[in-house]
């Protein structure tokens, strides 16, 4: 079994740092560094690297029908050939640059981590997103495997807090690592008492 | 009260009566056609009239149909609901999974003293009907005994062992004051009022008929309109505008609030009790409270008044039914609304009024840089258009860059004013926007993890948004704009521990955040 960060030890490794840092008690006064130089670190995991082929489809479903039907409107109508071709120009090289960059951009940016106290996510590209839940509130775990998902040969694992600003998500991930996570996750969460609100 | 052997109670017979109501929306445009008409009706009108008798009578048929099947029982355990005409559904509450229970009373119901009483679940919020039980309607004494019998017996045994608590202040916490009414006209919504009542007046006049464009009265006010000089005519027009908008909001202002009382239940339920025609009473479980937010929108602010919203779990304050509204004031003075804050809350002093930490130009700018965007490309192809076509373009364009422009200046340094956010006692304390500006204090122990989003031109500024999640309200609340270190150092002292392991320190450029 190959983990999502190529190392063979198995699902599990990645889902808890090798050194846990220990929580400090909610009462404790929570010592910090000066605020200037405090950032995210980004989390450990990398998605699978075929979360890229996944992207670029999605990508393609999306920009293809409006290139397409100007290009075949600009193939069969030559009268109009100089406006359709100039509109095909001004939609199809943007949307050749969205299908290159956005899944390699993303690739660099989606990472997943997951600790005995907290899942913790990076996504987006342009705009990038990072998701931290405390174990205690999560409360249901899904995996999902949409049709192009299938295609590529990866899951999501979608996590849901009681909160209404939707799941945190973790897409791009082997279906193995995705379904030992999922199973993790929720023996994890079970342990955890309360309505999680 | 009429119940069966088994307990099963029926709703009030009187209910009958009350579906009549329906029929008079084909009765009323029927005889107000025959007065105005004389009886000589064109055919529009007829089919009109027609399929409105139709659809009524059919909805008078099934809701006489609905009361007449619809059983209620209560258990010790548990509350039940059989209802149904062509699907018999049953419905079923455990008594401990009650959240509340509210009386509801529209003028048809008050007039035969009724009462609508809404059995709220919590489960499913949101999603309409599932949530509750409703039982519409029963005769108001009738309501009054289901409430102290399903919820206040309950939640003072619930609420006993705090009995002893030096910080509970049951009893009345805030009250209507008539003055409050100068806040009515305050509101966006008393101009749009005015273009949504002519235009139910057109359409409807145009069922009888009448064309309200081509009557002699509109052609006497255009020639009146036409007689005066433009300014003249514009004043007189706006003046009439603001003080029929203003009277409609009045009015429905009266309506909505007239008679508040926001109060504390033993057992630590807030009720709030409202209503001039149809009078509510909506309560919540302060168990379910994570936080309040203190609302003032552009002329609200203006006139130095603001309105509180509870923040509960699971019911969104976007949600404006009746049946779930969280608002807990009205608009008032804003002196008012930080004294309730704190009286909600039960802290000494409220914490949507603590001093909050302004957040740096850039934020400014940020804003400034979008006010521009929508202002100036706009004037651009306007201007543009007008060289090319026609000067009229360009004068339009002109006049617009002095309008908009300035205005999306002073919108974006007013919202880059608006922002602050500030740790208080127990809360946490966000503040932002600019048409409509809240202060959201959310307790510290309900943030059920963070967001923190940033775009590209955010992470050239040095910036980040960063939102916590949590059960009640909308799900999220942010601190907009604010520069990474403080706003991470911000998220980690407001729930130490959740983000410490993902933070580290060091030079910007490396990987990360920064990237």
């Amino acid at each position: 079994m190959v983990t999502v960060d190529g190392t063979p030890t198995g699902a599990r490794a990645g889902m808890v740092p090798p050194a846990p840092p220990t929580p400090p008690a909610p009462s404790a006064p929570s010592v910090l560094f000066g605020e200037a130089d405090l950032r995210l670190r980004p989390p450990r995991n990398r998605v699978d690297r075929r979360a890229v082929w996944c992207w670029t489809l999605l990508a393609l479903v999306i920009v293809g029908p409006p290139v397409l039907t100007l290009a075949l409107l600009t193939a069969l109508i030559p009268p109009a050939r100089l406006w359709l071709g100039a509109s095909l120009a001004l939609v199809a090289v943007p949307s050749a640059a969205y299908v290159l960059v956005m899944p390699r951009w993303r690739y660099r940016v989606h990472r997943w981590e997951v600790t005995d106290h907290a899942v913790y996510t990076a996504s987006g590209w342009f705009w990038q997103k990072w998701r931290i839940a405390p174990m205690s509130r999560i409360q249901t775990v899904d995996t999902v495997r949409g049709p192009l998902q299938r295609l590529c040969g990866v899951a999501a694992v979608t996590v849901t807090t009681a909160s209404a600003a939707g799941p945190i998500r973790i897409g791009g991930l082997d279906d193995t690592v995705a379904s030992d996570l999922a199973e993790w996750l929720s023996r994890a969460t079970e342990a955890t008492k309360g309505d999680a609100t | 009260m009429n119940r069966d052997e088994h307990g099963w109670r029926r709703l009030d017979p009187k209910m009958a009566a009350v579906n009549l109501r329906w029929l008079a929306v084909p009765l009323a445009p029927a005889t107000i056609g025959t007065l105005w008409t004389g009886g000589r009706f064109d055919a529009e009108f007829l089919i009109t009239l027609a399929i409105l008798t139709v659809v009524f009578v059919a909805i008078t048929v099934f809701d006489l149909a609905r009361c007449r099947t619809t059983r209620f029982r209560i258990t010790p355990e548990r509350v039940e609901l059989r209802s149904g005409v062509f699907v018999r559904r049953v419905r079923s509450v455990p008594r401990d999974r009650i959240r509340s229970v509210d009386l509801t009373a529209h003028p048809w119901h008050r007039v035969l003293g009724l009462s609508v009483v809404r059995i709220g679940t919590g489960a499913a919020a949101g999603s309409g009907e599932d949530g509750e039980l409703v039982l519409d309607a029963v005769s108001h004494a009738e309501a009054v005994l289901l409430r102290r019998e399903l919820w206040e017996t309950r939640a003072a045994a619930l609420g006993a062992s705090g009995a002893g608590d030096p910080a509970r202040r049951d009893g009345v916490l805030a009250r209507w004051r008539t003055g409050w009414l100068r806040y009515a006209p305050l509101s966006v919504w008393s101009v749009a009022w005015v273009a949504v009542a002519a235009g139910a007046v057109e359409r409807v006049s145009k069922i009888f008929g009448v064309e309200l464009w081509k009557t002699e009265f509109a052609a006497d006010v255009w020639e009146l309109f036409r007689s005066v000089p433009l300014w003249l005519g514009i004043t007189v027009v706006l003046a009439v505008v603001l003080g029929v908008g203003a009277v409609g909001s009045l009015a429905l202002y009266a309506e909505t609030w007239w008679g508040y009382r926001l109060e504390r239940e033993p057992g630590g339920t807030l009720r709030v009790r409202r209503g001039l025609l149809t009078t509510r009473s909506l309560s919540l479980e302060e168990r379910r409270l994570r936080g309040v937010e203190l609302v003032e929108p552009l002329f609200l602010r203006w006139g130095r008044g603001a309105r509180v919203g509870a923040l509960a779990v699971g019911v969104s304050t976007k949600d404006n039914e009746e049946s779930t509204s969280t608002a807990l004031t009205p608009p008032a003075p804003r002196a008012e609304a930080h004294r309730i804050v704190s009286e909600v809350l039960r802290e000494s002093r409220p914490p949507t009024a603590a001093a909050l930490r302004p957040h740096p130009r850039a934020a400014l700018r940020r804003r400034v840089r979008l006010a521009l965007w929508w202002t100036v490309p706009p004037v651009l192809v306007l201007a543009l258009l007008g060289l090319w076509l026609t000067p009229v373009l360009l004068h339009l364009a002109w006049i617009s860059a002095l309008v908009l422009v300035p205005v999306g200046l002073a919108a974006a340094a007013d919202a880059a004013r608006a922002l602050g956010h500030a740790l208080d006692g127990h809360y946490l304390v966000t503040r932002y926007g600019t048409g409509h500006r809240r202060t959201v204090a959310l307790r510290r122990d309900g943030v059920i993890g963070w967001t923190i989003s940033r775009s590209v031109f955010q992470r050239r500024a040095g910036l980040l948004t960063l939102a916590a999640t949590t059960a009640a309200g909308e799900g999220a609340y942010a601190v907009r704009d604010v520069p990474v270190g403080v706003g991470l150092g911000f998220a980690e002292h407001a729930v130490p521990g959740l983000l410490r392991p993902f933070l580290e320190t060091g030079r910007p450029e490396a990987a990360g955040a920064g990237r």
